[in-house]
Protein backbone atom coordinates (compact mmCIF):
# COMPACT_ATOMS: atom_id res chain seq x y z
CA UNK A 1 0.00 0.00 0.00
CA UNK A 2 1.28 3.41 -0.88
CA UNK A 3 1.87 5.69 2.08
CA UNK A 4 3.91 8.83 1.47
CA UNK A 5 3.58 10.26 4.96
CA UNK A 6 6.85 11.29 6.57
CA UNK A 7 6.77 11.66 10.34
CA UNK A 8 8.70 14.90 10.73
CA UNK A 9 9.67 17.97 8.75
CA UNK A 10 13.32 17.29 9.65
CA UNK A 11 13.08 13.85 8.03
CA UNK A 12 11.29 15.27 4.99
CA UNK A 13 14.19 17.60 4.12
CA UNK A 14 17.18 15.66 5.45
CA UNK A 15 18.49 14.63 2.00
CA UNK A 16 18.52 18.16 0.49
CA UNK A 17 22.14 18.56 -0.71
CA UNK A 18 24.23 21.72 -0.98
CA UNK A 19 23.59 23.38 -4.34
CA UNK A 20 20.00 22.10 -4.64
CA UNK A 21 17.41 24.00 -6.69
CA UNK A 22 14.25 24.41 -4.62
CA UNK A 23 10.83 25.78 -5.59
CA UNK A 24 8.83 27.24 -2.71
CA UNK A 25 5.14 28.10 -2.93
CA UNK A 26 4.44 31.60 -1.67
CA UNK A 27 2.58 34.79 -2.44
CA UNK A 28 1.42 37.94 -0.66
CA UNK A 29 0.62 36.82 2.87
CA UNK A 30 0.97 33.59 4.78
CA UNK A 31 -1.60 31.43 2.97
CA UNK A 32 0.00 28.74 0.82
CA UNK A 33 3.51 29.01 2.26
CA UNK A 34 5.15 25.79 3.59
CA UNK A 35 6.53 27.36 6.79
CA UNK A 36 7.59 24.19 8.55
CA UNK A 37 9.49 22.80 5.58
CA UNK A 38 11.34 26.12 5.29
CA UNK A 39 12.15 26.09 9.01
CA UNK A 40 13.37 22.51 8.78
CA UNK A 41 15.60 23.40 5.85
CA UNK A 42 17.15 26.24 7.81
CA UNK A 43 17.92 23.81 10.62
CA UNK A 44 19.24 21.23 8.15
CA UNK A 45 21.61 23.84 6.79
CA UNK A 46 22.11 23.00 3.08
CA UNK A 47 23.92 25.87 1.35
CA UNK A 48 24.46 27.31 -2.14
CA UNK A 49 20.75 26.88 -2.80
CA UNK A 50 18.88 28.27 -5.78
CA UNK A 51 15.40 29.35 -4.69
CA UNK A 52 12.57 29.68 -7.21
CA UNK A 53 9.64 31.53 -5.67
CA UNK A 54 7.44 34.55 -6.33
CA UNK A 55 9.30 36.64 -3.76
CA UNK A 56 12.64 36.53 -2.02
CA UNK A 57 10.84 36.39 1.33
CA UNK A 58 10.21 38.89 4.07
CA UNK A 59 8.66 41.53 1.87
CA UNK A 60 6.19 42.42 4.59
CA UNK A 61 3.14 43.16 2.48
CA UNK A 62 0.92 42.38 5.40
CA UNK A 63 3.06 40.35 7.74
CA UNK A 64 6.60 39.77 8.77
CA UNK A 65 6.33 36.05 9.32
CA UNK A 66 9.10 33.49 8.91
CA UNK A 67 8.94 32.60 5.24
CA UNK A 68 11.98 31.75 3.06
CA UNK A 69 13.52 35.03 4.29
CA UNK A 70 15.12 32.89 7.01
CA UNK A 71 17.11 30.94 4.38
CA UNK A 72 18.64 34.22 3.19
CA UNK A 73 19.33 35.28 6.78
CA UNK A 74 21.12 32.00 7.35
CA UNK A 75 23.20 32.57 4.19
CA UNK A 76 22.00 29.37 2.52
CA UNK A 77 21.03 30.98 -0.80
CA UNK A 78 23.29 31.73 -3.75
CA UNK A 79 20.61 32.55 -6.34
CA UNK A 80 16.94 33.49 -6.41
CA UNK A 81 14.55 33.44 -9.36
CA UNK A 82 11.55 35.63 -8.53
CA UNK A 83 9.08 38.19 -9.89
CA UNK A 84 8.59 40.30 -6.75
CA UNK A 85 11.90 40.11 -4.87
CA UNK A 86 12.00 43.45 -3.07
CA UNK A 87 10.25 45.01 -0.11
CA UNK A 88 7.81 47.71 -1.19
CA UNK A 89 8.86 49.72 1.84
CA UNK A 90 12.20 51.53 1.33
CA UNK A 91 12.62 51.88 5.08
CA UNK A 92 12.34 48.11 5.58
CA UNK A 93 14.51 46.49 2.91
CA UNK A 94 14.44 42.70 3.09
CA UNK A 95 17.51 40.62 3.94
CA UNK A 96 17.54 39.36 0.37
CA UNK A 97 17.62 42.92 -1.00
CA UNK A 98 20.83 43.71 0.88
CA UNK A 99 22.40 40.45 -0.26
CA UNK A 100 21.33 41.01 -3.88
CA UNK A 101 22.64 44.58 -3.97
CA UNK A 102 25.96 43.53 -2.43
CA UNK A 103 26.32 40.76 -5.03
CA UNK A 104 26.26 38.01 -2.42
CA UNK A 105 23.07 36.57 -3.94
CA UNK A 106 22.35 36.45 -7.67
CA UNK A 107 18.89 37.57 -8.76
CA UNK A 108 17.00 36.58 -11.90
CA UNK A 109 13.90 38.77 -11.99
CA UNK A 110 11.15 37.72 -14.39
CA UNK A 111 7.51 38.62 -15.01
CA UNK A 112 5.16 36.65 -12.79
CA UNK A 113 3.25 35.06 -15.68
CA UNK A 114 6.51 33.99 -17.29
CA UNK A 115 7.66 32.55 -13.96
CA UNK A 116 4.41 30.57 -13.63
CA UNK A 117 4.51 29.34 -17.23
CA UNK A 118 8.20 28.38 -17.05
CA UNK A 119 7.38 26.24 -14.03
CA UNK A 120 4.29 24.76 -15.69
CA UNK A 121 6.35 24.00 -18.81
CA UNK A 122 9.04 22.38 -16.68
CA UNK A 123 6.49 20.03 -15.15
CA UNK A 124 4.86 19.35 -18.49
CA UNK A 125 7.98 18.41 -20.44
CA UNK A 126 7.85 21.52 -22.64
CA UNK A 127 11.45 22.73 -23.06
CA UNK A 128 10.62 26.31 -23.97
CA UNK A 129 7.77 28.53 -25.18
CA UNK A 130 7.18 31.92 -26.77
CA UNK A 131 5.42 34.71 -24.89
CA UNK A 132 4.85 38.36 -25.84
CA UNK A 133 5.49 39.53 -22.28
CA UNK A 134 8.78 41.38 -21.97
CA UNK A 135 9.52 42.29 -25.62
CA UNK A 136 11.44 45.60 -25.82
CA UNK A 137 12.03 45.66 -22.07
CA UNK A 138 15.01 44.60 -19.93
CA UNK A 139 13.52 41.09 -19.91
CA UNK A 140 14.38 40.65 -23.59
CA UNK A 141 18.13 40.69 -22.95
CA UNK A 142 19.82 37.57 -24.32
CA UNK A 143 16.59 35.97 -25.54
CA UNK A 144 15.48 34.94 -29.00
CA UNK A 145 12.72 37.16 -30.43
CA UNK A 146 10.36 35.67 -32.99
CA UNK A 147 7.11 37.01 -34.40
CA UNK A 148 3.93 34.98 -34.65
CA UNK A 149 0.96 36.47 -36.51
CA UNK A 150 2.80 39.77 -36.48
CA UNK A 151 3.37 39.83 -32.73
CA UNK A 152 6.94 39.64 -31.44
CA UNK A 153 7.52 37.11 -28.67
CA UNK A 154 10.40 36.00 -26.44
CA UNK A 155 11.64 32.45 -26.18
CA UNK A 156 11.50 31.45 -22.52
CA UNK A 157 13.03 28.26 -21.12
CA UNK A 158 11.30 25.85 -18.76
CA UNK A 159 12.21 25.74 -15.07
CA UNK A 160 12.61 22.56 -13.08
CA UNK A 161 13.92 21.89 -9.60
CA UNK A 162 15.39 19.22 -7.38
CA UNK A 163 12.78 19.86 -4.71
CA UNK A 164 9.44 21.63 -4.49
CA UNK A 165 8.12 22.65 -1.08
CA UNK A 166 4.36 23.04 -1.43
CA UNK A 167 1.52 23.87 0.93
CA UNK A 168 -1.87 22.25 0.56
CA UNK A 169 -4.94 21.83 2.71
CA UNK A 170 -5.38 18.08 2.62
CA UNK A 171 -3.56 15.05 1.26
CA UNK A 172 -4.42 11.40 1.07
CA UNK A 173 -1.82 8.69 1.66
CA UNK A 174 -1.16 8.46 -2.11
CA UNK A 175 -0.20 12.12 -2.22
CA UNK A 176 -3.33 13.46 -3.91
CA UNK A 177 -3.75 17.08 -2.82
CA UNK A 178 -6.62 19.50 -2.37
CA UNK A 179 -6.15 23.17 -1.60
CA UNK A 180 -8.12 25.88 0.08
CA UNK A 181 -8.89 29.25 -1.53
CA UNK A 182 -5.97 31.36 -2.73
CA UNK A 183 -3.59 28.97 -0.98
CA UNK A 184 -3.31 27.29 -4.38
CA UNK A 185 -1.27 29.99 -6.24
CA UNK A 186 2.11 28.52 -7.34
CA UNK A 187 1.79 25.28 -5.36
CA UNK A 188 0.07 22.97 -7.90
CA UNK A 189 2.45 23.90 -10.74
CA UNK A 190 5.57 23.67 -8.56
CA UNK A 191 4.41 20.22 -7.45
CA UNK A 192 4.75 19.04 -11.06
CA UNK A 193 8.16 20.56 -11.79
CA UNK A 194 10.49 19.01 -9.20
CA UNK A 195 12.14 15.65 -8.81
CA UNK A 196 11.05 15.50 -5.18
CA UNK A 197 7.90 17.34 -4.16
CA UNK A 198 7.20 17.59 -0.46
CA UNK A 199 3.73 18.71 0.63
CA UNK A 200 2.99 20.35 3.99
CA UNK A 201 -0.68 19.82 4.83
CA UNK A 202 -3.24 20.36 7.58
CA UNK A 203 -4.89 16.98 7.23
CA UNK A 204 -4.11 13.54 5.91
CA UNK A 205 -6.96 11.35 4.68
CA UNK A 206 -7.13 7.65 3.95
CA UNK A 207 -7.09 6.54 0.33
CA UNK A 208 -10.59 6.94 -1.07
CA UNK A 209 -11.65 9.69 1.31
CA UNK A 210 -10.94 12.58 -1.05
CA UNK A 211 -13.46 13.24 -3.80
CA UNK A 212 -11.60 12.35 -7.04
CA UNK A 213 -13.39 15.26 -8.76
CA UNK A 214 -11.88 17.75 -6.32
CA UNK A 215 -8.25 16.64 -6.43
CA UNK A 216 -6.05 19.43 -7.83
CA UNK A 217 -2.62 17.79 -7.60
CA UNK A 218 -2.62 14.12 -8.60
CA UNK A 219 -0.61 12.03 -6.16
CA UNK A 220 2.04 10.90 -8.66
CA UNK A 221 3.54 14.41 -8.45
CA UNK A 222 4.05 14.17 -4.69
CA UNK A 223 6.81 12.14 -3.03
CA UNK A 224 6.45 13.07 0.62
CA UNK A 225 3.67 14.41 2.83
CA UNK A 226 4.09 15.96 6.25
CA UNK A 227 1.25 17.01 8.52
CA UNK A 228 1.33 20.33 10.35
CA UNK A 229 0.95 19.54 14.04
CA UNK A 230 0.17 23.03 15.26
CA UNK A 231 -0.44 26.47 13.86
CA UNK A 232 2.82 28.30 13.08
CA UNK A 233 3.90 31.06 15.40
CA UNK A 234 2.58 33.94 13.37
CA UNK A 235 3.39 37.37 14.74
CA UNK A 236 0.94 39.85 16.17
CA UNK A 237 -0.71 40.78 12.89
CA UNK A 238 -2.42 37.51 12.41
CA UNK A 239 -5.36 36.51 14.49
CA UNK A 240 -4.66 32.92 15.36
CA UNK A 241 -8.34 32.05 15.25
CA UNK A 242 -8.24 32.14 11.45
CA UNK A 243 -5.69 29.40 11.50
CA UNK A 244 -7.53 27.38 14.09
CA UNK A 245 -10.78 27.74 12.18
CA UNK A 246 -9.25 26.48 8.98
CA UNK A 247 -7.73 23.43 10.57
CA UNK A 248 -10.98 22.31 12.18
CA UNK B 1 -1.88 76.38 -7.30
CA UNK B 2 -4.97 74.96 -8.98
CA UNK B 3 -6.97 72.38 -7.15
CA UNK B 4 -6.42 68.83 -8.28
CA UNK B 5 -8.71 65.83 -8.06
CA UNK B 6 -8.37 63.47 -5.11
CA UNK B 7 -7.23 59.88 -5.52
CA UNK B 8 -10.83 58.83 -4.87
CA UNK B 9 -12.09 61.12 -7.64
CA UNK B 10 -9.60 59.61 -10.09
CA UNK B 11 -10.95 56.19 -9.07
CA UNK B 12 -14.57 57.36 -9.54
CA UNK B 13 -13.75 58.55 -13.06
CA UNK B 14 -12.07 55.24 -13.92
CA UNK B 15 -15.03 53.26 -12.55
CA UNK B 16 -17.08 54.84 -15.35
CA UNK B 17 -14.94 52.92 -17.85
CA UNK B 18 -16.09 49.55 -16.46
CA UNK B 19 -19.07 47.70 -17.87
CA UNK B 20 -21.45 44.98 -16.79
CA UNK B 21 -19.71 41.59 -16.85
CA UNK B 22 -16.23 43.09 -17.32
CA UNK B 23 -13.30 40.98 -16.10
CA UNK B 24 -11.06 43.46 -14.31
CA UNK B 25 -7.64 43.34 -12.64
CA UNK B 26 -6.74 46.27 -10.40
CA UNK B 27 -3.13 47.13 -9.54
CA UNK B 28 -1.80 48.46 -6.23
CA UNK B 29 -2.52 52.07 -5.16
CA UNK B 30 -5.21 54.28 -6.75
CA UNK B 31 -6.34 51.35 -8.94
CA UNK B 32 -7.40 49.36 -5.86
CA UNK B 33 -9.82 52.19 -4.95
CA UNK B 34 -11.76 51.78 -8.21
CA UNK B 35 -13.71 48.78 -6.88
CA UNK B 36 -15.36 51.02 -4.26
CA UNK B 37 -17.06 53.12 -6.94
CA UNK B 38 -18.66 50.61 -9.28
CA UNK B 39 -22.23 51.70 -10.04
CA UNK B 40 -24.91 49.80 -8.17
CA UNK B 41 -26.40 46.94 -10.14
CA UNK B 42 -23.29 46.48 -12.31
CA UNK B 43 -21.49 43.15 -11.96
CA UNK B 44 -17.73 43.39 -12.33
CA UNK B 45 -15.72 40.16 -12.09
CA UNK B 46 -12.41 40.88 -10.32
CA UNK B 47 -9.36 38.83 -11.17
CA UNK B 48 -6.33 38.47 -8.95
CA UNK B 49 -2.97 37.03 -10.00
CA UNK B 50 -2.82 34.58 -7.12
CA UNK B 51 -5.77 32.68 -8.51
CA UNK B 52 -9.26 33.93 -7.79
CA UNK B 53 -12.08 35.40 -9.86
CA UNK B 54 -15.33 36.97 -8.70
CA UNK B 55 -14.42 37.72 -5.08
CA UNK B 56 -15.99 40.51 -3.04
CA UNK B 57 -14.81 43.67 -1.27
CA UNK B 58 -11.65 43.99 0.83
CA UNK B 59 -12.17 43.18 4.53
CA UNK B 60 -12.21 46.43 6.53
CA UNK B 61 -10.24 46.75 9.75
CA UNK B 62 -13.49 46.57 11.76
CA UNK B 63 -14.41 43.30 10.09
CA UNK B 64 -10.93 41.76 10.45
CA UNK B 65 -11.71 39.60 13.48
CA UNK B 66 -14.80 38.15 11.89
CA UNK B 67 -13.95 37.84 8.21
CA UNK B 68 -10.21 37.80 7.48
CA UNK B 69 -9.01 34.47 6.12
CA UNK B 70 -5.36 33.86 5.22
CA UNK B 71 -6.50 31.73 2.31
CA UNK B 72 -8.60 34.44 0.70
CA UNK B 73 -6.35 37.34 -0.28
CA UNK B 74 -5.85 39.53 -3.32
CA UNK B 75 -2.57 40.30 -5.09
CA UNK B 76 -1.85 43.14 -2.64
CA UNK B 77 -2.08 40.70 0.25
CA UNK B 78 -5.36 42.23 1.44
CA UNK B 79 -8.03 39.95 2.85
CA UNK B 80 -11.07 39.85 0.59
CA UNK B 81 -14.54 38.41 1.05
CA UNK B 82 -16.22 35.49 -0.71
CA UNK B 83 -19.07 36.00 -3.19
CA UNK B 84 -21.38 33.42 -4.79
CA UNK B 85 -19.86 32.30 -8.09
CA UNK B 86 -16.28 32.94 -6.96
CA UNK B 87 -13.68 30.43 -8.18
CA UNK B 88 -10.04 29.53 -7.56
CA UNK B 89 -7.24 28.35 -9.85
CA UNK B 90 -3.47 28.07 -9.87
CA UNK B 91 -0.95 30.66 -11.04
CA UNK B 92 -0.40 29.26 -14.54
CA UNK B 93 -4.15 29.33 -15.23
CA UNK B 94 -4.33 32.80 -13.73
CA UNK B 95 -1.77 34.08 -16.22
CA UNK B 96 -3.35 32.07 -19.03
CA UNK B 97 -6.32 34.36 -18.40
CA UNK B 98 -4.06 37.40 -18.63
CA UNK B 99 -1.80 36.32 -21.50
CA UNK B 100 -4.69 34.74 -23.36
CA UNK B 101 -6.54 38.04 -23.57
CA UNK B 102 -9.34 37.14 -21.18
CA UNK B 103 -8.93 40.23 -18.97
CA UNK B 104 -11.08 43.08 -20.32
CA UNK B 105 -9.58 45.93 -18.34
CA UNK B 106 -6.57 46.40 -16.12
CA UNK B 107 -5.97 49.54 -14.09
CA UNK B 108 -2.33 50.18 -13.24
CA UNK B 109 -0.21 52.77 -11.47
CA UNK B 110 2.44 54.85 -13.22
CA UNK B 111 5.98 56.10 -12.77
CA UNK B 112 6.06 57.48 -16.31
CA UNK B 113 3.83 57.12 -19.36
CA UNK B 114 4.99 58.26 -22.80
CA UNK B 115 3.21 59.94 -25.67
CA UNK B 116 3.02 56.67 -27.57
CA UNK B 117 1.61 54.82 -24.57
CA UNK B 118 4.79 53.25 -23.21
CA UNK B 119 4.32 52.43 -19.53
CA UNK B 120 7.04 52.43 -16.86
CA UNK B 121 5.94 51.44 -13.37
CA UNK B 122 8.06 48.64 -11.95
CA UNK B 123 11.30 50.24 -10.74
CA UNK B 124 11.21 52.05 -7.39
CA UNK B 125 12.30 55.65 -7.91
CA UNK B 126 15.80 56.21 -6.56
CA UNK B 127 16.34 52.69 -5.19
CA UNK B 128 17.86 50.98 -8.21
CA UNK B 129 15.64 47.96 -7.66
CA UNK B 130 12.07 47.03 -8.49
CA UNK B 131 9.39 44.37 -8.57
CA UNK B 132 7.92 43.21 -11.87
CA UNK B 133 5.19 41.06 -10.34
CA UNK B 134 2.14 40.53 -12.53
CA UNK B 135 2.11 44.06 -13.94
CA UNK B 136 4.19 43.31 -17.03
CA UNK B 137 1.94 40.46 -18.16
CA UNK B 138 -1.11 42.66 -17.56
CA UNK B 139 0.32 45.65 -19.43
CA UNK B 140 1.27 43.50 -22.43
CA UNK B 141 -1.84 41.39 -22.62
CA UNK B 142 -4.99 42.89 -21.08
CA UNK B 143 -7.51 44.02 -23.70
CA UNK B 144 -7.56 47.56 -22.33
CA UNK B 145 -4.94 49.23 -20.14
CA UNK B 146 -6.03 52.24 -18.09
CA UNK B 147 -3.48 54.03 -15.95
CA UNK B 148 -4.29 56.03 -12.84
CA UNK B 149 -1.82 58.65 -11.66
CA UNK B 150 -1.06 62.06 -10.31
CA UNK B 151 -0.25 64.29 -13.30
CA UNK B 152 3.18 65.21 -11.93
CA UNK B 153 5.71 63.77 -9.51
CA UNK B 154 5.95 65.01 -5.91
CA UNK B 155 8.56 67.56 -7.01
CA UNK B 156 6.41 68.80 -9.87
CA UNK B 157 8.01 67.00 -12.83
CA UNK B 158 5.76 65.65 -15.62
CA UNK B 159 4.87 61.96 -15.40
CA UNK B 160 3.48 62.12 -18.93
CA UNK B 161 6.67 62.34 -20.99
CA UNK B 162 7.90 62.20 -24.59
CA UNK B 163 10.07 59.18 -23.85
CA UNK B 164 10.30 57.21 -20.60
CA UNK B 165 13.65 57.56 -18.83
CA UNK B 166 13.16 54.57 -16.51
CA UNK B 167 12.90 50.87 -17.50
CA UNK B 168 9.66 50.06 -19.32
CA UNK B 169 6.94 47.74 -18.12
CA UNK B 170 5.56 47.50 -21.65
CA UNK B 171 5.85 49.60 -24.81
CA UNK B 172 2.77 51.09 -26.48
CA UNK B 173 0.30 49.44 -24.12
CA UNK B 174 -1.67 52.27 -22.49
CA UNK B 175 -5.13 53.11 -23.84
CA UNK B 176 -6.34 55.73 -21.37
CA UNK B 177 -4.57 57.99 -18.86
CA UNK B 178 -6.65 59.32 -15.96
CA UNK B 179 -4.85 61.86 -13.77
CA UNK B 180 -5.77 64.36 -11.08
CA UNK B 181 -5.95 66.98 -13.85
CA UNK B 182 -7.09 65.34 -17.07
CA UNK B 183 -8.40 62.36 -18.99
CA UNK B 184 -6.15 61.62 -21.96
CA UNK B 185 -6.59 58.99 -24.65
CA UNK B 186 -3.53 57.47 -26.30
CA UNK B 187 -4.11 57.47 -30.08
CA UNK B 188 -2.01 56.70 -33.13
CA UNK B 189 -1.62 60.43 -33.65
CA UNK B 190 -0.58 61.23 -30.10
CA UNK B 191 -2.19 62.12 -26.80
CA UNK B 192 -5.79 63.29 -27.11
CA UNK B 193 -6.94 65.55 -24.27
CA UNK B 194 -10.58 64.62 -23.70
CA UNK B 195 -11.48 65.94 -20.27
CA UNK B 196 -10.12 68.48 -17.80
CA UNK B 197 -10.59 68.85 -14.04
CA UNK B 198 -12.88 71.73 -13.02
CA UNK B 199 -11.15 75.12 -13.37
CA UNK B 200 -8.24 73.86 -15.49
CA UNK B 201 -7.44 75.27 -18.94
CA UNK B 202 -5.77 73.47 -21.84
CA UNK B 203 -2.70 75.70 -21.43
CA UNK B 204 -2.37 74.86 -17.74
CA UNK B 205 -2.61 71.12 -18.40
CA UNK B 206 -0.14 71.41 -21.28
CA UNK B 207 2.35 73.24 -19.07
CA UNK B 208 2.72 70.17 -16.82
CA UNK B 209 2.70 67.65 -19.69
CA UNK B 210 5.89 67.04 -21.71
CA UNK B 211 4.47 65.95 -25.09
CA UNK B 212 2.12 68.20 -27.02
CA UNK B 213 -1.51 67.40 -26.31
CA UNK B 214 -4.06 67.19 -29.12
CA UNK B 215 -7.23 68.89 -27.90
CA UNK B 216 -10.41 66.90 -28.55
CA UNK B 217 -13.04 68.93 -30.45
CA UNK B 218 -15.53 67.96 -27.74
CA UNK B 219 -13.20 68.65 -24.80
CA UNK B 220 -15.22 68.79 -21.60
CA UNK B 221 -14.99 68.96 -17.83
CA UNK B 222 -14.34 65.56 -16.20
CA UNK B 223 -17.66 63.78 -15.79
CA UNK B 224 -18.10 61.65 -12.71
Amino acid sequence: MINKVVESFEQAVEDVPDGAVIMIGNFAGPGGTPFYLIQALRKQGATNLTIIANTAGGIGLTLDYDDHRILFENKQVKKVIASFPFSTSPSRPSVAEKQILSGEVELEIIPQGTLAERIRAGGAGISAFYTPTGVDTVIQKGKEVRSFDGRPCLLERALTADYAFVRAYKADLMGNLVYRGTQRQFNPIMATAAKITIAEVDEIADVGELDPESIITPGIFVKRIVKVKQAPEFPRHLNRSFWVRRTQ
Amino acid sequence: MKERLSRETIAIRIARELFDGAVVNLGIGIPTLVSSFVPEGMTVIYHTENGALGFGPVVTSEEMQEKADIDLVNASGQYVTPLPGMCFFHHADSFAMIRGGHIDITVLGVLQVSERGDLANWMFPGRGVGNIGGGMDLAFNAKRVIVATEHTTKDGKPKIVKKCSVPLTAPQCVDLIVTDVAVIEVTGQGLLLRELAPGWTVEEAQAITEPTLIVAPDLKEIEL
